[in-house]
């Protein structure tokens, strides 16, 4: 009888178990930062963060609240610039990025800039790119997470904040962006999803213990793909709830706010 | 391998990439040694216009020069211009001011993991600013356009998106290779503003921690207005040289305000005030209670000082130092997690 565990618990354990060990990541705050320590704490010790801001390979002791705070710089190896770290995933060593809470549609494109038609008036003001935009136009994978309804998994952006695959197979690569990159995962509050080699495609390659196809079906406003081979999501074990309970986010920040 | 089919944006460009321009500007910007020590008042009466094309260093909430932004708005600036890579409480000061008419954005209405701010949000759906999108890193990039001297920077990022579209960056395809790339042209703010740990009298300033894009915003930058949580002599900048930022001759003023970068975050000195950023928050619910909150802290005070003090001044700013978890020196507490 495994331990009982939250829906947030259970997203970051996923999360983190997507980030390969010695690989280099820059990461947004939040859920996918949570995701990122958790991983250096079980499987992935050697799992290089950096920050959009500037910090590069911190020990980090606590959540940060900014990409750029103190918290981000704790023990780290260098305190540069947001250039810098922007180029280094411009000239293609960065492995992995990790964005949190936005519009997503079945290429895996983000919107997190507005809702409406006209973005000198829009119906509502969303936080913007960021970072986003570079970060999953250059970095070699991106990762999303976010909550899983029709509203985050719609048909069709408002506003493309953020590639995906834009229109599908090859359609990076004409834009101009640089060719190999692209989504990667997303982790929702109903599967573990990544993407059909062929079309492009978001397909959901593992259900979250109890979620149905039809759940995801229902709560998702395009046409989800489902793998041959869909499985149910592990949960978390004792000692990856212990590490993200104890040392992660011992506060409370992430795991007790959603 | 890119197509051949050019893309087209639509985006206004607030400031051209007039290198030449520049140039004389800066030909004629005085390198005299000069003590350019003023008041906060003193430094945006001079050198912050109504129109101006404003930057603001830092990231957010994180050394900012919240003084300036709050003289910004005591002295009721009108009409400016902004930049805004990841602007979080700047934005949010600069916004309850209504200071400003057009922006080029990449986050400026998120504050992070603190939500979105009320008032921006009202305020960037008024219709009363005029908006072009960017992300972080092209705007980060048109600075160092800027600094470059040069008009514009071929990247990677911006390409395929309604980003692009509402951008001003253009196609263009590579001499060399053929491939395309956005190009985004260099931006030369009319004034920037940079809060620093260490400066002396002439100007001469250094950053402690990540510098976000403020070594390339300092020389973009037409005029500097520079505030420094200490003063020192120029002897201390010249025993470190190596963490120096910023040479004199960029800086226009120099206002030393110990806090500055209060409520924020100022990395080896103090932590956020949580309390207090989210007194602003709660504040911007409405027009009507941040107008009481803005007579209270904003147009209800002479200056940061007096700011400080209704926050509980030097005593509640030390138990903002005691939450900091970097220090210098040889009082270094950072200790590895592992043996």
């Amino acid at each position: 009888m495994a331990a009982s565990y939250s829906l947030t618990e259970l997203m970051v354990c996923v999360a983190a178990r997507q980030l390969e060990d010695g690989r280099t990541a820059v990461i947004g705050t939040g859920i996918p930062l949570a995701a990122a320590m958790l991983a250096q704490r079980t499987q992935s010790p050697h799992l290089i963060i950096m920050f959009e801001a500037g910090s590069v390979a911190p020990e980090l002791i606590r959540l940060p609240r900014s990409v750029a705070d103190s918290f981000t710089q704790t023990g780290g190896l260098m305190h540069s610039s947001m250039n810098e770290i922007m180029e280094a995933c411009q000239r293609g060593v960065v492995d992995y990025t990790f964005l949190g809470g936005a519009q997503v549609d079945m290429y895996g494109n983000l919107n997190s800039t507005m809702v409406g038609t006209d973005i000198q008036h829009p119906k509502v003001s969303l936080p913007g790119s960021g970072g986003a935009n570079d970060l999953a136009s250059l970095c070699w994978k991106t990762l999303v997470i976010t909550p899983h309804d029709a509203r985050h998994f719609a048909a069709k952006l408002d506003f493309l904040t953020t590639p995906g695959y834009l229109t599908g197979p090859g359609a990076r690569e004409a834009a101009g962006l640089p060719p190999g990159t692209g989504p990667y995962k997303v982790i929702s509050t109903l599967a573990l999803m990544g993407y059909d080699p062929q079309s492009r495609r978001m397909r959901v390659e593992s259900l979250h213990p109890g979620v149905s196809v039809d759940d995801v079906r229902s709560n998702t406003g395009f046409d989800m793909l489902f793998a041959d081979n869909l499985t149910v999501t592990p949960e978390p074990s004792a000692e990856e709830l212990r590490v993200l309970r104890e040392e992660v986010d011992p506060a409370g920040m992430i795991i007790r706010k959603h | 391998m890119s197509d051949s089919q050019m893309h087209a944006s639509v985006g206004a460009l607030f400031m051209p990439p007039d290198v030449d321009t520049a140039r004389r500007f800066f030909a004629n910007k005085s390198r005299v040694l000069t003590d350019k020590l003023v008041t906060v008042d003193q430094a945006v009466s001079r050198f912050v216009h109504d129109g101006d094309y404003l930057a603001s260093g830092g990231f957010g909430m994180v050394r900012i020069a919240t003084a300036v932004l709050h003289e910004i708005v005591r002295q009721r600036r009108k009409g400016l211009g902004l930049s805004g890579h990841t602007a979080t409480h700047d934005f949010e000061i600069l916004a309850a001011g209504r200071c400003f008419d057009r922006c080029d954005v990449a986050y400026v209405v998120g504050l992070e993991m603190r939500g979105l701010s009320p008032q921006a949000r009202r305020y960037m759906e008024s219709g009363c600013v005029q908006v072009t999108e960017w992300s972080n890193a092209s705007l980060g990039w048109r600075y160092k356009a800027a600094a470059m001297g040069v008009p514009f920077l071929p990247i990677r990022s911006l390409l395929g998106t309604d980003t692009f579209k509402y951008s001003a960056a253009k196609e263009i395809l590579c001499p060399f290779t053929g491939e395309k790339y956005a190009a985004v042209p260099a931006l030369y703010p009319d004034v920037g503003i940079i809060h620093v740990h260490r400066a002396d009298i002439f100007g001469n300033a250094q950053i402690d921690g990540i510098s976000v894009a403020d070594w390339d915003l300092a020389r973009a930058s037409k005029r500097l207005i520079i505030t420094t949580e200490r003063l020192v002599e120029t002897d201390e900048i010249r025993r470190a040289p190596e963490r120096t930022q910023i040479p004199y001759w960029l800086v226009d003023a120099v206002c030393v305000v110990p806090y500055g970068s209060y409520p924020g975050n100022m990395p080896f000195e103090y932590y956020f005030d949580d309390a207090h950023l989210q007194e602003w928050f709660d504040a911007e619910k409405d027009e009507g209670s941040l107008a009481t909150f803005l007579d209270k802290y904003i147009y209800g005070t002479a200056d940061f000082e007096e700011y400080l003090a209704l926050k509980g001044g030097e005593a509640h700013m030390r138990s903002l130092r005691a939450l900091e978890p970097l220090h210098r020196g040889p009082e270094e507490t950072w200790q590895p997690l592992t043996a």
